[in-house]
């Protein structure tokens, strides 16, 4: 159904803040932190009995406005418009949708960029590192807050998909059913290795200026190389071919310099500039390694077979053209779970989009988590 | 009848012998699922707890879809994650012939769960026969209908056979059945003399020994 001006679902970006000192949250690292802010955004109605919430965990550089509208006159929805709202797979007239900004982030959560309260000027690096378990840790307390103790289902692909595992591995008493996509039990080498690079082009920024630039320009272009790199592993060889090829940008003939002649290098460009407008450097340096520290099967013992996850219910989701996690690792993941002897399903999605391919229009996904999610409901 | 009573009796007939063996609220693995016809049919009729295997991603999609539990992948492969006895029932059906090594698929299906139901082509019925020594051709069958260079069907069965392979490897048989009807039927008959010559299919249980 298309949207209609009138009918536009409108949103609010809330604000919860806890771990006032003396009672800041311990992180992994066992550093203290508070006060913390999480931004979060919600859709739909709360039921009586509190049964049918949704949390949706957002990737590395998402925010908490998952779907909707701020206004009526805005023009741009949330990032996952495609997937949830009125009648959508994730159907707002049924379900209660919570979506929050990942702590360390910088879209209203708190993060490298926030005031540090000792000194009155941003943390930058003196932000304390976090972890995806730490990121969870803040959403648990969101929860508490608003007074939810069931979780109906939880979704989210790549580092979303991360915190649902997590939140399975941590909290499985509070978890009804998960849908993990596009996602791993840990980054691999290769994933480590792109961050790596993207986190280098940052930091060699002599912007960057060890993390302390908020009084001055920051490292934006080491950012936006840094958003090229990751936007390359989020495509594939496929999808690239399809959509640039060796099309030239603006021009019949090669231009023997460096100003740029192929499409493609006018899109990474397009695509670095619009990042930097929107996100803070140091966020994605603390997010990714936050991603590349993730690891669910840390010295042999993996953390997704155990009997406390029996009662989950999970579906797992991969595409066949994602090589930045590929569908091994989603197999990885299912035959964990299979060992904790949960209810998993799981489906590889025939998608030649690469990674990003959990963001774009699927009907075949669409359906995929309608019926999973129509099925949790009627069983709990 | 209500709608309940009609998905039975609309179902393939030799699915609705297999979902008369199954007891109510089981736990059940159906191997190559397809499009969860046999677990969808248990599901409202017995209240089981299913899973399936199913290679096809589009099938497995219809699957989830319609609120199945089923993992895409090769079952081959996908069976030996889960522990011991996980489920009641594992069922395999009509794919036996197809398993490149059913030696060891049994007792490994018989460690995942406590009863094994195995439908397949019966290889030696008459009509089989008869083409071979006739025609002198390999037999091309309403259960087998594929020419020799087409076939997926790797291994030929007959229920006598599968009796013997049975007591060769140790594993005990709990019931059997043996039934006369072209596949995709709902309509078909139970025979229960001179089976391995007039069945078209054999559907049986297996236990490990107590």
């Amino acid at each position: 159904m298309p949207d209609k001006p009138s009918s536009k679902l409108l949103v609010e970006k809330q604000y919860f803040t806890f771990a006032e000192p003396p009672d800041e949250m311990v992180l992994d690292s066992g550093a203290r932190l508070g006060p913390i802010t999480l931004a979060y955004e919600t859709l739909g109605t709360l039921n009586k009995d509190r049964s049918n919430v949704v949390l949706i965990l957002h990737a590395c550089s998402g925010d908490s406005h998952v779907a909707g509208y701020y206004s009526a006159e805005d023009q741009r929805p949330g990032w996952w418009e495609v997937m949830v709202g009125p009648d959508k797979p994730v159907d707002t007239n049924r379900y209660f949708v919570v979506c929050s900004n990942i702590l360390g982030s910088c879209m209203g959560s708190t993060g490298p960029s926030s005031i540090n309260p000792k000194t009155g000027r941003p943390y930058g690096f003196d932000f304390p590192m976090v972890t995806i378990k730490d990121m969870v840790r803040a959403q648990k307390r969101l929860l508490d807050h608003l007074g939810i103790t069931k979780i109906m289902s939880m979704l989210g692909g790549s580092v979303g998909g991360m915190q649902v595992l997590r939140w399975c591995v941590d909290y499985p008493e509070m978890v009804v059913s998960a849908i993990p996509i596009a996602t791993t039990t840990r980054h691999s080498a290769q994933a480590i290795a792109f961050n790596e690079v993207a986190r280098q082009a940052i930091m060699s920024d002599p912007n960057w200026r060890g993390g302390n630039y908020y009084d001055g320009p920051g490292p934006d272009h080491g950012l936006a190389v840094a958003r090229m790199i990751g936007h390359v592993t989020y495509l594939s060889d496929e999808s690239m071919r399809e959509k640039f090829g060796r099309k030239l940008q603006n021009r019949s003939t090669l231009s023997y310099d460096f100003t740029g002649d192929f499409a493609v290098e006018s899109y990474l460009r397009h695509q670095g500039a619009k990042f930097v407008a929107r996100f803070d450097a140091n966020a994605l340096l603390y997010i990714t390694k936050a991603a590349d520290y993730f690891d669910l099967e840390r010295d042999g013992a993996n953390l997704l077979v155990n009997d406390a996850l029996a009662h989950i219910r999970f579906l797992v989701i991969s595409f066949t053209s994602d090589w930045l996690y590929p569908t091994y690792q989603s197999r990885a993941i299912v035959s964990a779970l299979k060992k904790s002897g949960s209810n998993v399903s799981f489906c590889e999605i025939d998608a030649r989009w690469g990674h990003d391919a959990f963001l774009m229009p699927s009907e075949q996904m669409d359906k995929l988590i309608a019926g999973f999610l129509d099925r949790i409901s009627h069983e709990c | 009848m209500n709608a309940d009573g009609d998905l039975l009796k609309n179902s393939r007939f030799d699915l609705q012998v297999i979902a008369s063996w199954i007891t109510p609220g089981a736990r059940v693995l159906d191997l190559g699922c397809g499009n969860g016809d046999l677990l969808y049919l248990l599901k409202q009729e017995k209240g089981v707890h299913g899973t399936g295997i199913e290679q096809a991603g589009t099938k497995v999609a219809r699957c989830i879809e319609r609120g199945l539990t089923v993992l895409q992948g090769n079952f081959l492969d996908e069976v030996h994650d889960y522990p011991d006895q996980s489920f009641d029932f594992v069922i395999l059906s009509q794919t036996l012939q197809q398993v490149m090594a059913p030696r060891e698929l049994i007792p490994e299906l018989l460690r995942i769960g406590r009863r094994v139901i195995v439908s397949f082509p019966n290889f030696g019925h008459w009509l089989v026969r008869l083409q071979i020594l006739g025609t002198g051709h390999a037999p091309v069958t309403d259960q087998l209908p594929y020419e020799w260079y087409d076939t997926p069907n790797i291994r030929v069965i007959t229920i006598k056979d599968f009796k013997r392979f049975l007591r060769m490897i140790g594993v005990r048989l709990a019931r059997e059945v043996a039934i006369n009807t072209h596949h995709h039927d709902q309509q078909g008959h139970i025979i229960t003399w001179l089976t391995n010559l007039r069945a078209t299919y054999g559907i049986m249980m297996l236990e490990r020994p107590a």
